[in-house]
């Protein structure tokens, strides 16, 4: 007897599922070591591609791309993570008060609303109030779209960690700020690493309204990336590609990790 | 033709041992009842019959028809749950029907089938409620009338009434006494309360540990409990440390702590060191009685008196008299004089 | 008792200044720019793109009616645009039903292994989600491609003798769309199915039930809630796609959220009318919300 949970076929598709999964990613790791122009006929391993990516003609496009990606992620993610703790722990602190489902449904608005719909409002704003597409849009945007990605893993800690500990420094003569700051802060910082890395990599990763709302002179790297790609797929879009993958793999991990600790801790 | 035979099963999860090679045999219309404590793998031993896991070794015989490697919906057992697993999502009607669903029958013979199993629980009313809707006492009678309504040879009852409160669950093990009698099908009801299994059952195996312990009826089990574990379990009991001195024709002379002896029937005991089992309510006080004991503390227990002795030495000793008006209250400090009934003392074999 | 209660930080008072900036930021951000975009709709275009401030219904009329090609026929519908959205619906169902298929049994895979390794296989589905969407789209259309490694693997193993034409197709689109929201729809069926209580499995089998008929009449009408939560997170984020359908389509399989892309592009760019889109889309996708709304407040008793 193989049990209730047991269903012929099931292990079948997910490991298909598993394989559609990964196989496009794998097959533009793999190619991405190809020694060769073409982009399909193999020629041996090589790393050309990335030093391509680093030195090549195209680099500095990328280079500059890539700073302005890495920066407005950070800031986004610092400025909306903030904000994100702020309202986490008035929302899930603060007992009831008014316009507290209200708040709750504008803190998931941006996860409502359709991301292009997001890219034209925010455009038509900026142009509205004579604002120049630029490095400051963008960062306006990733900030504002950001915030409930950061809201949702502080929010879900926070929910997990007992009033008691706090309640007990209160008593022990503690000020409120001084319980927030010595007790609840360490308590929460796992989900807020949490909240920051998701936030991070939203920003560095977002497309469709960055490409709306950048104007003209500036690139980011998905959109670098997906005008590099309109013109054709080099092997260069590739190594980069094969580059994002590691570095938001090696986000991810480390973001679940951290969680994990976190749990065992409190 | 016995209803359900179990021979030498062995089951393990991993490296646990959850049954060490269980054997017994259970009798047809019959209402036999898996006594033990939590872990003893009655539950185990149930899900084994019902086919929800697979034997590690040995082999289950339904009727006589090795049912081993049948899928429980091929098996003519049916299960009353625990929890009672009621599907939330259809009504109480549907719920019953289900079984009868599952095995092709037509929506009309269906439904006055369910609809004649919840007039037999007294639920007629409720047939169109959704489960959720019912208080646990009806949610259980819903799960007993679904589990009957398929006429299934055997009824498996996972210690249905343990969610119970007192009332209803006294309530309830008449009902379901009268059940198995009114319809003849063989019930095997798993319950960790000895005295719901010594008011319901034909016949009751004690279990522990994954082993058998004693089979018996009540009687057997409560006045000739086969070793330590069944005396202690079953009932309240004085479990005496004692030497056995002599086994002359049968009759054992037994030294209990604080030096006095006295005779009782061996067993299979030969001299040495074993334990003796005396039932509380079988000790009465008596100035002629031989044995002496000091009165610790007596408790009112309204029905009854329990008193608390202390034999010579210090190993303690414990009656139960009934309350009356005829009895001279002990006082705590006072040395009283105890007699056995005939009979009331059990060497238990180590 | 003293512990349990919630301590007293709360009152309008203390949590204003916690959720000020939030407020602000999504506030002004958000829910402003998308009011002003339900303006612009109404407003007339203006040549090198932007708007003239002028009240006009020329962006929903350009939508749904047409006076023929130089504006002077008798009224009719305008057929081009609603085709689009139609064929957005018409993807973006096929994708859900996709994911539906393939990612339903894979929750409940996952949520029946042992709880040791449940995270383990929901961290190997979730990995792929957060790689960047466009590199995601663009690995796919390169396996994809008529000179690809699918079709060259095909080939060298003689399953076709030239390539499949897989790009530029619905089917590609529609793989796409699937690639990208597949774990929005196995996380719901996943948190469903865990919660689903096996017993009930159990009962059913006690009671003549094959595993496949116990699926269909127990174990989906219970986990229904998950399904419908797993289709809707799929299907409203297909309707407004923008990299699958633009990278992975061609002509022939042109989407809402190209079509909104265009009327924002350079001096071709209408903008009245690419706000008027993205209204009539957001208007969908709030139907569709609604629908689920209700549904998710019938199922409670």
């Amino acid at each position: 007897m193989k049990g209730v949970r047991h269903y012929p076929g099931f292990l079948a598709l997910t490991v298909a599922c598993l394989v559609i999964l990964y196989a496009p990613l794998i097959v533009v790791t793999i190619y991405s070591f190809n020694d060769s122009n073409s982009i399909t006929a193999w020629g041996g391993f090589s790393l050309r591609w990335y030093t391509d990516v680093f030195t090549g003609p195209e680099a500095p496009r990328f280079k500059s791309a890539a700073w302005n990606s890495i920066t407005l992620a950070l800031i986004a993610a610092t400025t909306s993570t903030a904000i994100a703790t702020a309202a986490a722990v008035a929302m899930v602190r603060g007992g009831r008060f008014r316009g507290k489902s209200l708040t709750f449904a504008l803190i998931n608005l941006p996860l409502m609303v359709p991301e292009i719909v997001i890219a034209v409002a925010t455009l038509i704003f900026f142009s509205a109030i004579g604002l120049t597409p630029g490095y400051l849009t963008i960062l306006i945007a990733h900030v504002t779209f950001c915030i409930p990605f950061a809201y949702l893993p502080i929010a879900a800690r926070l929910q997990g960690i007992e009033t008691n500990y706090e309640i007990a420094a209160r008593d022990l003569y503690a000020s409120r700020a001084q319980a927030f700051r010595m007790i609840l802060l360490p308590l929460l910082s796992p989900g807020i690493l949490s909240g920051y890395l998701l936030a991070f990599i939203i920003s560095l990763d977002d497309f469709i309204i960055t490409n709306f709302v950048k104007g003209a002179g500036m690139e980011t790297l998905p959109t670098a990336i997906f005008g590099s790609v309109k013109q054709g797929i080099k092997p260069n879009i590739m190594a980069i590609s094969t580059l994002m993958l590691a570095v938001s793999v090696a986000f991810v991990s480390l973001s679940y990790l951290i969680n994990r600790k976190g749990r065992q801790s409190a | 033709m016995e209803a359900v035979e179990i021979r030498s099963v062995v089951k393990r999860y991993g490296t646990v041992t959850a049954l060490h090679g269980v054997s017994l045999t259970i009798g047809d219309n019959q209402f036999f009842t898996l006594l033990g404590p939590s872990g003893c793998g009655k539950t185990t031993l149930l899900r084994l019959i019902a086919g929800f896991e697979a034997v590690s070794e040995g082999e289950i015989r339904l009727f006589g028809a090795d049912i081993a490697g049948l899928e429980p919906n091929l098996r003519p057992v049916n299960t009353v749950f625990q929890n009672y697993a009621l599907f939330p999502h259809m009504s109480v009607l549907d719920n019953v029907a289900f079984g009868l669903k599952m095995k092709g029958i037509a929506e009309g013979p269906r439904r006055d089938r369910a609809g004649k199993m919840l007039e037999m629980v007294h639920l007629s009313a409720f047939a169109d409620r959704m489960p959720q809707q019912l208080s646990g006492g009806q949610q259980q009678r819903v799960a007993l009338a679904r589990a009957l309504a398929p006429e299934p040879r055997v009824l498996l009852l996972d210690e249905p009434l343990s969610a119970l409160d007192l009332k209803l669950r006294q309530a309830m093990r008449v009902e379901l006494k009268q059940l198995q009698e009114q319809t003849g099908i063989t019930f095997i009801f798993v319950t960790h309360d000895q005295e719901e299994a010594l008011t319901m059952s034909d016949r009751i195996a004690v279990m522990s540990n994954g082993r058998v312990q004693q089979i018996g009826t009540a009687r057997q089990i409560y006045e000739a409990p086969a070793n330590r574990f069944v005396a202690d379990f079953i009932g309240e009991t004085n479990l005496l440390p004692v030497d056995v001195e002599t086994v002359v024709e049968g009759r054992a002379t037994v030294v209990l702590p604080g030096g006095h002896r006295v005779l009782c029937p061996a067993g299979d005991a030969s001299p040495g060191k074993h334990h003796l089992s005396i039932r509380p309510e079988r000790i009465s006080l008596s100035d002629a009685g031989d044995i002496r004991a000091v009165v610790e503390r007596v408790i009112y227990l309204g029905t009854d008196l329990q008193i608390l002795t202390r034999l010579p030495g210090g190993t303690p000793l414990h009656l139960r008299l009934q309350n009356s008006a005829r009895i001279a209250v002990p006082v705590a400090g006072a040395t009283v004089g105890l007699h056995l009934e005939e009979g009331a003392a059990r060497l238990l074999v180590d | 008792m003293l512990a349990t209660k919630t301590p007293d930080t709360g009152g309008t008072a203390r949590t204003t200044p916690l959720l000020l900036p939030t407020w602000v930021v999504i506030g002004v951000f958000l829910l402003v720019p998308v009011l002003l975009m339900a303006v612009y709709s109404v407003l007339t275009k203006e040549f090198r793109g932007g708007v003239i401030w002028e009240f006009s219904t020329a962006a929903y009329e350009q939508f749904f009616i047409t006076r023929g090609l130089f504006g002077d026929e008798p009224a009719q519908v305008e057929w081009t645009y609603i085709g689009i959205f139609w064929r957005s619906i018409w993807q973006a169902a096929v994708a859900t039903l996709i994911c539906l298929i393939v990612g339903f049994p894979t929750a409940f895979f996952i949520a029946t292994r042992p709880p040791a390794s449940r995270g383990i296989w929901l961290f190997l589905i979730t990995i792929p989600y957060w790689v960047n969407l466009l590199i995601r789209t663009v690995s796919l259309k390169f396996l994809l491609r008529d000179k690809g490694p699918l079709n060259e693997a095909m080939m060298g193993i003689g399953l076709i003798s030239g390539p499949l034409p897989l790009v530029n197709t619905n089917l590609a689109v529609q793989l796409g769309l699937f690639y990208s929201y597949l774990p929005f729809m196995v996380l719901p069926i996943y948190a469903a199915v865990e919660r689903y209580n096996f017993a009930l499995s159990e009962a059913a089998s006690d009671l003549y039930a094959s595993r496949w008929v116990t699926l269909r009449e127990i174990i989906l009408p219970i986990v229904k809630p998950g399904i419908i939560a797993g289709c809707i997170l799929v299907f409203v984020p297909s309707l407004g796609a923008f990299l699958a359908p633009d990278l992975l389509g061609g002509a022939k399989t042109f989407m809402i959220g190209s079509l909104i892309e265009e009327q924002f592009k350079g001096s071709q760019g209408n903008w009245p009318f690419g706000a008027a889109i993205a209204m009539i889309l957001m208007s969908l996708v709030l139907v569709v919300l609604m629908f689920y709304a209700r549904s998710a407040a019938k199922g409670r008793p």
